[in-house]
């Protein structure tokens, strides 16, 4: 018994976001996440979900209300793009720090100044380092699943997800998506089980200073210095992907769609060029690899689903036998070059085989990419690369850069 | 000599007290109770107590007579500058290698 | 007077050996407002003298359970656990956000705007020792004209303390009033009556800080009972619109025998710059607050 409709990728948050039960949600309205914002309104006001919507006077505080109210024991979410992504960022740091299972939807938007309200992947990638999941949807189906999972991620690591989709490109288009009954979802999502809950009942102070060195507490427990309490937020990160791979087969076998877990891969099996790259770019790169392929070149796409943590030895493994590897990607770390390929290329580190990879920046503030765009700069490196022109300087795609 | 390890994967202190250490080594002045003077001990009943209401550490005990946790008092010397009764001096503190 | 004592919760919350400074007027405001809320009191802090007071890791002072937060979002914070506590069936617990003036009049103030704004049931409790103490004295919009502080080490305080009240009054709140620790009870009872009422409940208290304010640990409650009878720092409570002196400051009101602020002024090593134009603009200012007030006392 299918339930397929048509609806945006805000559509589809929403209703995941409804469907796995949250209790709390802040949410401040940004480009182009804002619908997203208003069609969770109306179904707390219209009372298809029972929930509190604090109505925050900023970004910064809406996850500030996830946070408090997370630690009394409610599942929370929120919501936002860009700027208000960056303004909440101090946060992101707390929310890891304190290991709170908080979901969030990230609906990319470049980043000001200058303004853009338009479509690339700078604000998320910009916050890799603050201890957030990272998961990167490439159409709307996805983009409802992925919220669910999100939730039974975040609860079992004990660490807030961001789930990202491309602005306008997916938030704003509509796809036909499949919509799960609340039930089986219910079962698939155990309630939220806090592993610290504030209550009067024990009394404790949560998240004070901790000082350089572990101290005793009045009980003669050796207690964490800064350094240990930090180090347990990357322990856990490192055991994340097992749950998000165990996540993503659950979710399959209640649900019968499959994301894929940390990547996926298309026509990989036999290909000697490889583009890689993240959500809707990605799905793109695909009709890329098949103009590619007419043409005789044997191209592939891996789909880098969850950047963090990054799936450093799954994608290794995906690029053992390439020839060559393209990356395009919508966002740069400046003074370097795109965040995608650093990581990759660390990932390759030592690697028996090493592949030449070129790196193309694409797509910022919005700018079109067109699958002919992505075959025509990965056939130019490819033919780079044949005639043993390893190192190319980072490209801008479809920009003037003369 | 085995130490339990801490479990917590978030910062939550348990209660207990002199978090700050004994603070009592703070003082280079210790209120001195005179009870001939203090009114509780001298109307030999539950009066006046403002040594206990404005002590902003609560280790003044609002007995008879009243007694003071030194432990832990600081020494600022607000009961002293407090007591109607004129009943509580700040002496100099005598430290060990003294 | 011992009466009223006795009528209090005799209950400590603050157990001894914190590490607030030698007589510190946070330490003595904190142990009434929190033998007034009692229990069943979730409180939500930012950095601050108050955060070093609720100790560093793994343990702390006080028996109350207590989330730390970053700087700018102590009402934000509180409005998350009020959230969260009615998704979660626990309306009975109290609320209380409290932050000092850095984290309320300065950085705090969007959060607390909005949170004020959307009415949310929760106490916000300002700690006001006209200052950034907790980071050693830098100057907020709450230091008074003409005081030295570290940023304003030579030129002194250029502007007047910023009116708090009327920012929170302009909210259309359920409960604003202003204590000190000089006067315990008053504080108290005010703690409280705010307990019982719905809404957001915003308390303003005085606090005198030894060594930011610079005069000796002794004289804090002398200096915050200095501040009262000077009608600096004025006690009074505002519900419904209508304002009503409460203690020291209603038998100042009826009796007219209000002190002049140098009296005030001359017993802390802060002011030591201030020039006589700035004593006069401070005393003006005093004047016209102080009768703004009287006027609204009669009404």
């Amino acid at each position: 018994m299918s339930n397929v409709q048509i609806m945006t990728g805000n559509s589809a948050a929403a209703i995941g976001a409804k469907l796995s039960a949250v209790q709390v949600v802040a949410a401040y309205p940004i480009t182009p996440q804002s619908q997203l914002a208003e069609i969770l309104s109306q179904y707390i006001e219209g009372g298809e979900l029972k929930a509190e919507y604090v109505r925050v006077e900023g970004e910064h505080s809406a996850l500030t209300v996830c946070i408090s109210a997370s630690t009394v024991g409610a599942r929370v979410f929120t919501a936002t793009s860009a700027n208000g992504l960056l303004y909440m960022h101090e946060q992101l740091h707390w929310a890891a720090g304190s290991r709170l299972p908080i979901v969030m939807c990230c609906v990319n938007r470049g980043v000001g100044a200058p303004w853009t309200i338009f479509n690339d992947q700078q604000d998320s990638l910009a916050q890799r380092d603050t201890g957030w999941i990272q998961i990167y949807c490439r159409n709307n189906q996805e983009i409802l699943d992925t919220v669910i999972q999100a939730y039974r991620i975040a609860e079992a690591v004990y660490a807030p997800v961001m789930v990202n989709y491309d602005g306008f490109v997916l938030s704003h288009t509509m796809m036909p998506v499949a919509v799960p009954d609340s039930e089986t979802v219910r079962d698939f999502l155990p309630p939220y089980r806090p592993h610290t809950i504030l209550s009067p009942d024990d009394p404790r102070n949560l998240n004070p200073v901790l000082f350089p060195w572990r101290r005793e507490n009045s009980a003669g427990v050796l207690c964490d210095g800064y350094m240990e309490m930090r180090y347990k937020l990357q322990a856990a990160l490192e055991k994340a992907p097992a749950v998000i791979q165990e996540t993503n087969r659950l979710f399959a076998a209640a649900f019968g769609r499959d994301h894929g877990g940390l990547h996926w891969e298309y026509r990989t099996e036999d290909a000697e060029l490889l583009l890689v790259g993240m959500g809707s770019l990605a799905s793109e790169a695909t009709a890329a690899a098949d103009l590619l392929r007419e043409e005789g070149i044997r191209a592939g796409v891996i789909g880098v689903r969850v950047f963090r943590p990054f799936p450093a030895g799954e994608l290794r493994a995906a690029c053992a036998r390439a020839r060559g590897i393209v990356i395009f990607e919508k966002g740069i770390s400046y003074g370097y070059e795109g965040a995608l390929c650093s990581e990759l290329k660390a990932a390759l580190y030592r690697a028996e085989h090493q592949a030449p990879i070129h790196n193309y920046i694409a797509g910022l503030g919005g700018r079109d990419v067109k699958a002919r765009e992505l075959a025509d700069a990965a056939r130019t490196s490819w033919q780079a690369m044949e005639k043993g022109n390893y190192d190319q300087p980072t490209s801008w795609l479809n920009c003037y850069t003369g | 000599m085995s130490v339990k390890r801490d479990d917590n994967i978030s910062a939550m202190c348990t209660v207990a007290i002199g978090e700050g250490g004994k603070t009592g080594d703070w003082r280079s002045v210790r209120p001195v109770i005179d009870h001939g003077r203090c009114i509780p001990s001298v109307k030999k009943k539950a009066a006046c107590f403002l040594c206990w209401l404005y002590c902003p550490e609560g280790v003044v005990k609002a007995t008879i007579p009243v007694e003071i946790d030194f432990d832990y008092c600081k020494g600022c010397g607000i009961c002293a500058e407090e007591c109607p009764a004129k009943a509580i001096t700040m002496a100099r503190e005598v430290k060990e290698h003294e | 007077m011992p009466e009223n004592l006795f009528k209090i919760n005799a209950k400590e919350y603050i157990l001894p050996g914190t590490r607030a400074c030698q007589g510190c007027g946070l330490s003595l405001a904190y142990r009434y407002a929190l033998k007034a809320l009692r229990e069943n009191t979730i409180v939500t802090l930012p950095a601050s003298c108050l955060c070093v007071l609720h100790g560093i890791y793994p343990s702390t002072p006080v028996m109350i359970p207590c989330l730390n937060n970053s700087f700018a979002s102590t009402a934000a914070s509180a409005s998350g656990l009020v959230a969260g506590l009615q998704a979660m069936n626990r309306t009975d617990i109290t609320v209380m956000a409290i932050a000092g003036d850095g984290g309320t009049f300065d950085m705090g103030i969007q959060a607390l705007s909005g949170a004020a704004e959307r009415g949310t049931d929760f106490i916000y409790c300002c700690y006001d020792n006209e200052g950034y103490m907790n980071t050693g004295t830098q100057r907020s919009s709450a230091t008074p004209l003409g005081a030295l502080t570290t940023t304003t080490p030579i030129a002194t305080k250029q502007q007047h303390k910023k009116d708090f009240i009327k920012i929170m009054e302009a909210h259309d709140i359920a409960y604003l009033a202003t204590a000190s620790p000089a006067y315990p009870i008053d504080l108290y009872d005010k703690f409280v009556k705010a307990k019982k009422i719905r809404g957001t409940r915003y308390l303003h208290l005085y606090i005198p800080c030894p060594p930011g304010w610079v005069f000796p640990p002794k004289d804090t409650v002398k200096m915050g009972r200095l501040a009262v009878e000077t009608g600096v720092t004025p006690l009074f409570e505002i519900e419904n619109g209508r304002f009503r002196f409460t203690g020291r400051s209603k038998s100042m009101a009826e009796k007219g025998n209000r002190l002049p602020v140098i009296n005030y002024l001359e017993k802390q090593g802060r002011f030591r710059k201030m020039n006589i134009e700035q004593l006069q603009q401070m005393q003006r200012w005093v004047d016209g607050k102080w009768q703004e007030y009287q006027r609204r006392a009669q009404e």
